[in-house]
């Protein structure tokens, strides 16, 4: 089992930010044979020829020529669009809010991407994801949460097969987002002080709407409450998300305006006054597509934790399944805006469970036939 | 980092100085020669000799008058001026101009911007062969065309058009005639008069030159309009200080050229079947994109069945060999060639499983037994695969 470091290739998926650098020097640093390849998803090349990937690219060539290491340039244009791209517009016709990035990992950074580094002849693929990989003895890996909690990127990598995380390197879960920039900042690295791109990768910086606008028409309509009073227009239901206050236009006495449900056949967003109104709250989930990472589906209800969106505190919960794509998740509390189309994603302490789809939620605890 | 066994492979991309041609540069680098070819003291006129001198060679390669040779920065530059500078010039005798769609992109690009300007663009197709038919540009010929705008041989897959015959069809027509030799130039022997051309394009560093000079062979009593103002250089057509160094350089690269040009091509021919050869030996399948008959001995343009471009080249340049596709976006990325899609149409295999390699000063039959044998691993390997997914 000594194999050198020297011996094995790690491809680094590399985006010009500074997670990503600082994840290509610490293997360099370690003694792996280190390549790194920015991944150029999207084109919004201008009729100059030029698209905002280009200062990216060249953040990355800066790097990599300050460690050493060759870089390349891959195009996956055509896979984003098909596998990414039009699941997010599908999405939001079908009024959900879709979660592009965990799609992205699944498909084109740990599916398209990784199959690259293997022609490229990696034995791993790293990127600068704050998430560890736990190897067992007997080849199988835990997906562990990033040693940063504030920054831990588990959620959007829940969909991530056994196959695929076998063939990973996180090299940045063991560190504190802080100590990562101390890192860039020690080394010089030209990133170093670049700040941390936000937003869904495509869309960037730019207005949401306009750019929704562009492939989804958007058709108005009324805004009413749960009892029918009319309370205004909306300019299109895939403009809003459950649980949003913002930009809603409905003045007045009491307490503030939320979006609480979307009537896809009337064309009506449904609003409600507080932010903690029954409408907005739900005591379940059913969900789909259920990624479980452990050898196999559980047969009894599982007792653990979830998330149903980035960042949020873990709440506990129990996870009931019938098959992967008809599962129900019981709230040990009620929950606040649990949104269609986003993730739900297991934990058992530190270790991602896996996760699936949400596609709806129940306002009080039920029983679910079938399973448990 | 450039290691001893490293294999360089892409000299249509750009070339070596020769030893010979630095040696010429290095006065006008060190201090030795400083002047400025426009002033009229000495340290001017030993400037400006070197640069005449390096147009008196220039000018004799290709069968031109020493007025005929306007020196610019390079390809690019040459084939702009040309393109845009023709057809702005002659805007009020007609607004067509007739290209392919397989020029390198300084002239297609060029050809996009008179199309901005109002110009009428007319590109023509390739056969299979990679060829423009004599026939296919007679076609296309208006009362009101201008400009006729045709590379000698292409940058990707080295295929030779049949210029002089295009020459001689135009004879007679007002249209002027351009092609972009820059890829010919260190192959071919060129002489203006018999292609009947009324410009010509070609670049320094292709042929073992420095980068930085190029020039544009214009016919006497041709019309252009510059694309930069400035001073008296280059009968205005191309004002700023002149490049010395380069253009010294430039004329340097090509003297040794014309004395060596027949047992280059020889050469390089010979190391390119050696690599076919070895290829063949290996086992590994592969087709030669456009017609054998018609390719410049020094570039081919391969296609790897089962294979995938970009890894290829990135997995090649691993192991230490150096060829090229098409072209890269600005973010590095890989662009299906547009001459291979010009050939073959869109969704061709070919289109996004071939490689150019290109041979030049410094390669010998042993590079091209390591190359061949590194480039059969590889896409053996890469076809398993990618057939098994």
């Amino acid at each position: 089992m000594t194999t050198n470091n020297s011996d094995l290739r790690v491809v680094v998926g590399m985006s010009g930010g500074v997670d990503s650098s600082v994840a290509a020097v610490l293997l360099k640093e370690e003694g792996y044979d280190v390549v790194g390849v920015f991944m150029k998803n999207w084109d919004d090349t201008d009729e100059w020829g030029v698209c905002t990937a280009t200062s990216d690219y060249q953040d990355v060539a800066r790097v990599c020529d300050q460690i050493g290491i060759p870089y390349y340039s891959v195009n996956f244009e055509q896979q984003y669009w098909d596998r990414v791209f039009t699941y997010f517009l599908d999405e939001y016709e079908n009024g959900r809010t879709p979660n592009p990035d965990i799609v992205c990992n699944k498909e084109i950074k740990f599916r398209a991407f990784l199959d690259y580094a293997l022609l490229l002849g990696a034995d791993y693929l790293a990127t600068g994801h704050y998430a560890r990989i736990h190897r067992h003895e007997d080849g199988s890996v835990d997906l562990v949460r990033g040693v940063d909690n504030n920054k831990d990127q588990t959620y959007f990598l829940n969909q991530l097969s056994q196959d695929q995380l076998a063939r990973v390197m996180f090299p940045l879960g063991g560190y504190d987002k802080k100590d990562v920039r101390t890192m860039a900042e020690e080394r010089e690295l030209a990133t170093a002080r670049k700040k941390d791109s936000t937003g869904i990768c495509f869309i960037g910086e730019r207005d949401f709407k306009s750019f929704l606008k562009q492939y989804l028409p958007a058709q108005p309509g009324e805004m009413r409450t749960p009892e029918g009073v009319y309370k205004g227009r909306h300019e299109g239901l895939m403009y809003y998300t459950l649980g949003q206050r913002q930009g809603l236009g409905i003045g007045g006495a009491g307490e503030p305006w939320f979006v609480v449900d979307k009537d896809l056949d009337e064309n009506t967003l449904i609003v409600a006054q507080g932010s903690d109104h029954p409408a907005l709250m739900s005591a379940g989930l059913y969900g789909s597509g259920l990624n479980w990472l452990r050898s196999s589906l559980p047969e009894r209800p599982v007792t653990c934790t979830a998330k149903f969106r980035y960042r949020q505190a873990d709440q506990k919960v129990t996870l009931h399944v019938d098959d992967k794509d008809h599962f129900y998740v019981a709230f040990a509390k009620p929950q606040r805006a649990v949104t269609p189309g986003q993730a739900v994603v297991f934990y058992d302490g530190d270790v991602c469970l896996g996760g699936g789809t949400i596609e709806a939620t129940v306002a009080r605890e039920e029983l679910v036939s079938g399973s448990g | 980092m450039i290691f001893l066994t490293d294999i360089y492979l892409d000299h249509a991309a750009t070339t070596p100085v020769r030893p010979e041609v630095w040696q010429e540069m290095k006065p006008f680098l060190d201090g030795t020669y400083q002047g400025n070819p426009s002033s009229i003291h000495r340290f001017g006129r030993e400037a400006r000799a070197a640069v005449d001198a390096a147009r008196m060679t220039i000018a004799e390669s290709v069968g031109a008058g020493t007025e005929e040779i306007i020196f610019t920065s390079g390809g690019t530059e040459a084939d702009n001026l040309a393109v845009t500078g023709a057809a702005r010039a002659r805007e009020h005798e007609g607004r067509h101009v007739i290209t392919t769609e397989v020029e390198h992109h300084a002239v297609l690009h060029a050809c996009e911007q008179l199309e901005r300007e109002g110009f009428d663009v007319t590109y023509l197709p390739v056969t299979a062969d990679g060829t423009v038919r004599v026939e296919t540009v007679q076609q296309a010929l208006r009362e009101d065309t201008i400009l006729v705008t045709m590379m000698y041989a292409n940058n990707e897959t080295g295929i030779i058009n049949p210029i002089a015959e295009i020459g001689e069809c135009l004879r007679g027509h007002e249209a002027l005639f351009h092609t972009d030799a820059v890829q010919a130039y260190g192959m071919l022997p060129i002489d203006v008069a018999s292609l009947q051309v009324d410009m010509l394009t070609a670049s320094a560093h292709k042929i073992n030159g420095p980068k930085g000079a190029g020039f544009l062979y214009v016919k006497k009593e041709t019309t252009l309009h510059p694309l930069i103002f400035g001073g008296e250089q280059e009968r205005r057509l191309r004002p700023g200080t002149e490049n010395v160094p380069a253009i010294v350089g430039f004329g340097a690269a090509v003297q040794s050229l014309q004395k060596e040009r027949e047992t280059r091509a020889k050469t390089y021919g010979q190391l390119v079947a050696h690599l076919l050869t070895t290829l063949a030996s290996e086992d590994v399948p592969y087709e030669i994109n456009g017609i054998e008959e018609k390719r410049l001995p020094s570039i081919i343009n391969l296609h790897f069945p089962g294979t995938s471009t970009e890894p290829l080249l990135a997995q090649l340049d691993l192991e230490g060999v150096a060829v090229a596709s098409g072209s890269a976006c600005t973010a590095g990325s890989f662009q299906p060639s547009h001459v291979l899609k010009a050939m073959y149409g869109e969704e061709d295999p070919r289109v996004r499983a071939s490689i150019r390699i290109s041979v030049g000063f410094g390669n010998d039959e042993d590079q091209m037994e390591t190359a061949a044998q590194a480039i059969a691993n590889i896409a053996k390997r890469q076809r398993k695969i990618l057939t098994e997914n």
